[in-house]
């Protein structure tokens, strides 16, 4: 039977009709490709529109097309949109083919006439590939209504409130031993000023005694298989040392552990934990963990002062890491961003410096419920600085670090600036390169800075030094700027200097891309599937993305995306089951050789090799529909549906108009 | 002066990175080469060796593979399979008397539309300098394994010489 194929070439506007000839084109494949099946081709200012689709449907309908080639844009826009056309007026949606003639061709290309010829080969190749194309009906598969939530951060607390509360299970995963996150350090929150624990703390609570909520803290996830509404996960529950089911919390063996150790992770390096240790009093859990690297029983073979005092025997020094397998239908990673290690900015003195903090060290220090109960105070531990330069943009928007803007460090700088002026009384500098206060009520808040008196100098910091050049430099910090407003160069001495460092993604996140099969931008952040119009989800169906992870961001649009990412998964649990792509391999089992090539091929496990048979078979559940087997397959036994032999084979010959009915002069 | 001679170039595209850098190319409006055209599958591990040839006999002078980069296949590991029946099939075409590269092979990640882009417009430039594709003559066709990876070697220096 010969196939009915028609063709319809959009115009979209002028992004496609303004480079390419669309009524050359299309009178040229109704006339040219008719040998092939093109009983139609049409052109319109815009397929995708309801009157373009109600256009193909009519045709499908009244003319009997048995094929539909768009060309259009490209098949990641609106291949489902045609599909889903063809689907309405009874046509099985992969008899459709896109040609990409926007993003490919016109908009790559300036040259009318080449663009036009490049549109008729594209379209050339469609048409003779969707010919050979076969109905297939979409695989259906369960979802497992509990979903897994890596990160406990602000951004990973909402993900797992939404969804438990919807009346879904979580697990949610956090690599150190308290959810909380970043935020947890924070003293005051921007641009409201309120009290960072007085909001966040309440959220842990919640998600640490939610009965949809199952919190592994400490832990991490090792592994991942499977696929969209079915992944197993293989999760390391590291070894507490403390069993949670006995211990109450009571926080007597951090009392009476012997051991100090400098807090590197939560208190910045500027306070102490014990050997056994909460990070901080509103800890989720309230289970202390031990430390095995500083535990004096662990290195010498004596103390137990811990279980000597525990009053109900919680203490285990046998605990062993345990391996947790959890079976998800959907993932959520908010595994969060790392801080920009400021020592690579030489120039800038820190950690050579004493007087030159960190903007979490100064989080720390302005904290309440930190190691100075939140006096500001310089590195000796009691002077009070009468002078603090606050520096903007320290490793962001630099070529020599990291080009993007990391968001949130003008704001940061700025309450910075306010709780020093508002604790200290002291002279506040802000050098920045350009002050960016976007969103709501924030610019207000620079404005009110302003007012309290901080001074703002237009430049990039050259370099912070504490050679004194006059008198008043003498003991001092000097700043040295260009200052762009005024057109000279300055040098400021001061007592304190602030550095506003940038975010970075963590420094794993390829590996954790990697681990759950997502990618990540060349700044090395998770990617979206869209940038625009699908912030959270990822090209890997199942999996989503919030907060700091995705990119730089501040606590109000870390929650709205970890809310975002919860409601795209609640949409999947809800459905029950998935439609997965029907691209898959087959093996027609006359043609198996049982050579056993193919079956090391697999990565997802899907081929085996049936022994009683002596032929290789492919379980489509796993298959993923890479095609690779059908490659390497020496005796064409396997085929892969979508994107067969025949049809790329057919697909090469119409790009080269091989298909052409040759011209009879 | 003679016309300039403008090859045809197939291009075998992942879906899931380089035809969303083609893709990206495209959004963003930058300008280059119209002689490839593209085929979208969804792994480079697809690539059966058979289409290249399929492409040159039906009158490609050039083609281009494209795939994730080392490590960041969709798939795990498939481009890996891509590279090695790559380094594979240029031995054949040397011993098939065609210039080893004339096929080459891209890691375009999707976010790279300019790096897809100019290794488009770089690859037709090198197909230009070999010229239209013409099969080898029985008599030069390399006939030991050190030859024919002398010609390959020698292939890659030409290519360097060119770009």
């Amino acid at each position: 039977m010969t196939e009915r194929v028609g063709v319809y070439v959009c115009h979209c506007g002028s992004n496609i009709a303004g480079t390419v000839d669309v009524v050359d084109v299309a009178n040229w494949a109704e006339e040219k490709l008719a040998h092939l099946g093109v009983v139609v081709a049409r052109e319109y200012k815009f397929m995708c529109s309801s009157l373009g689709q109600e256009l193909i449907e009519k045709d499908i309908k009244e003319l009997g097309l048995t094929r539909v080639v768009v060309a259009a844009c490209s098949p990641h826009l609106h291949e489902k949109t045609f599909r889903t056309a063809a689907k309405n007026a009874g046509l099985n949606p992969y008899l459709v083919e896109l040609a990409s003639i926007r993003e490919q061709v016109s908009w790559v290309h300036t040259d009318k006439a080449v663009a036009t010829a490049k549109a008729k080969a594209v379209i050339s190749g469609a048409v003779s590939r969707v010919i050979r194309n076969e109905a297939l009906d979409e695989l259906k598969v369960p979802i497992n209504p509990n979903t897994m939530v890596v990160g406990g951060g602000i951004a990973g607390i909402q993900s797992a409130l939404e969804i438990a509360n919807a009346g879904f299970h979580v697990y949610l995963v956090e690599r150190e031993p308290s959810i909380g996150g970043h935020m947890a350090q924070f003293d005051k929150t921007f641009p409201t000023l309120d009290c960072s624990a007085c909001i966040l703390t309440p959220r842990m609570v919640e998600a640490g005694t939610h009965p949809n909520i199952t919190l592994l803290t400490w832990s991490e996830v090792v592994n991942v298989a499977g696929y969209v509404g079915n992944f197993h996960v293989t999760v390391k529950k590291k070894a507490r040392f403390v069993n949670e089911e006995l211990c109450t919390g009571c926080g007597i063996c951090e009392e009476k552990c012997p051991k100090k150790v400098i807090d590197d992770v939560f208190e910045a390096g500027l306070g102490y934990r014990k050997a056994v240790y909460t990070p901080f009093a509103q800890a989720v859990p309230k289970f202390p963990v031990m430390d095995k690297e500083n535990c004096t029983y662990f290195q010498k073979g004596t103390c137990k002062a811990c279980e000597k005092f525990c009053p109900t025997g919680a203490i285990d020094f046998t605990q062993e890491d345990q391996l947790l397998h959890i079976d998800v239908g959907n993932i959520i990673l908010a595994t969060g961003y790392d801080l920009f290690d400021a020592r690579q900015v030489s120039n800038y003195g820190y950690g050579r410096l004493p007087n030159v903090f960190t903007s979490i060290e100064f989080e720390r220090l302005s904290n309440a419920a930190g190691p100075t109960n939140g006096t500001i105070v310089m590195r000796d531990g009691k002077s009070t600085p009468k002078s603090v330069g606050i520096i903007h943009c320290v490793g962001s928007r630099d070529k020599n670090f990291n080009n993007y803007c990391s968001v949130i460090c003008c704001m940061q700088g700025l309450k910075f600036a306010h709780l020093v002026h508002e604790r200290t009384g002291a002279t506040v500098y802000n050098f920045y390169i350009d002050m960016r206060t976007a969103y709501k009520a924030y610019d207000e808040f620079y404005q009110r800075v302003l007012e309290e008196g901080t001074l703002f100098v237009r430049g990039k910091v050259a370099e912070v030094t504490d050679a004194a050049r006059y008198s008043n430099e003498k003991g001092k910090l000097i700043i040295q700027v260009e200052d762009t407003l005024a057109g000279k160069q300055r040098r400021i001495p001061v007592d304190m200097v602030i550095l506003s460092a940038g975010l970075q993604p963590r420094y794993d996140a390829k590996d954790v891309g990697k681990l759950f099969g997502i990618s990540c931008s060349t700044d090395g952040w998770f990617t979206e599937k869209h940038p625009k119009l699908d912030p959270v989800a990822t090209m890997t169906e199942g999996i989503y993305i919030a907060g700091c992870a995705q990119g730089p961001k501040d606590i109000p649009s870390s929650v709205a995306q970890g809310a975002a990412a919860s409601a795209r998964v609640l949409d999947k649990i809800l459905q029950k089951e998935v439609a997965l792509e029907p691209v898959r391999a087959s093996i027609d089992k006359d043609s198996c050789s049982g050579c056993r090539i193919c079956n090391g091929l697999c990565p997802f496990n899907a081929i085996s090799f049936i022994e009683d048979d002596h032929v290789s078979d492919i379980n489509p559940a796993l298959c993923q529909g890479c095609g690779t087997c059908v490659a390497a397959c020496p005796a064409g036994a396997i085929s892969g549906t979508g994107f067969s032999d025949e049809q790329i084979m057919a697909q090469i010959d119409g790009l080269l108009m091989k298909n052409l009915e040759p011209e009879i002069a | 002066m003679t016309e300039q001679f403008e090859p045809t170039i197939i291009g075998f595209t992942c879906n899931w990175c380089s035809y969303r850098a083609a893709d990206l190319a495209g959004t963003a409006r930058m300008k280059y080469a119209p002689n490839v055209r593209l085929i979208r599958m969804m792994c480079s591990g697809r690539l059966d060796p058979t289409f290249v040839l399929r492409a040159l006999s039906g009158g490609a002078d050039g083609v281009m593979v494209t795939g994730c980069h080392p490590g960041e296949c969709h798939y795990i590991e498939q481009n890996y399979k891509a590279l090695r029946r790559f380094l594979l099939l240029q031995r054949v075409l040397v011993g098939m008397g065609i210039e080893p590269q004339r096929v080459k092979l891209v890691w375009a990640s999707a976010a790279e539309g300019a790096k897809f882009a100019a290794e488009t417009t770089a690859f037709v430039e090198e197909i230009r300098a070999l010229g239209p594709l013409n099969w080898g003559k029985a008599d030069d066709v390399p006939q030991t394994a050190d030859d024919i990876q002398a010609a390959i070697e020698q292939g890659v220096d030409q290519k360097e010489a060119v770009s």
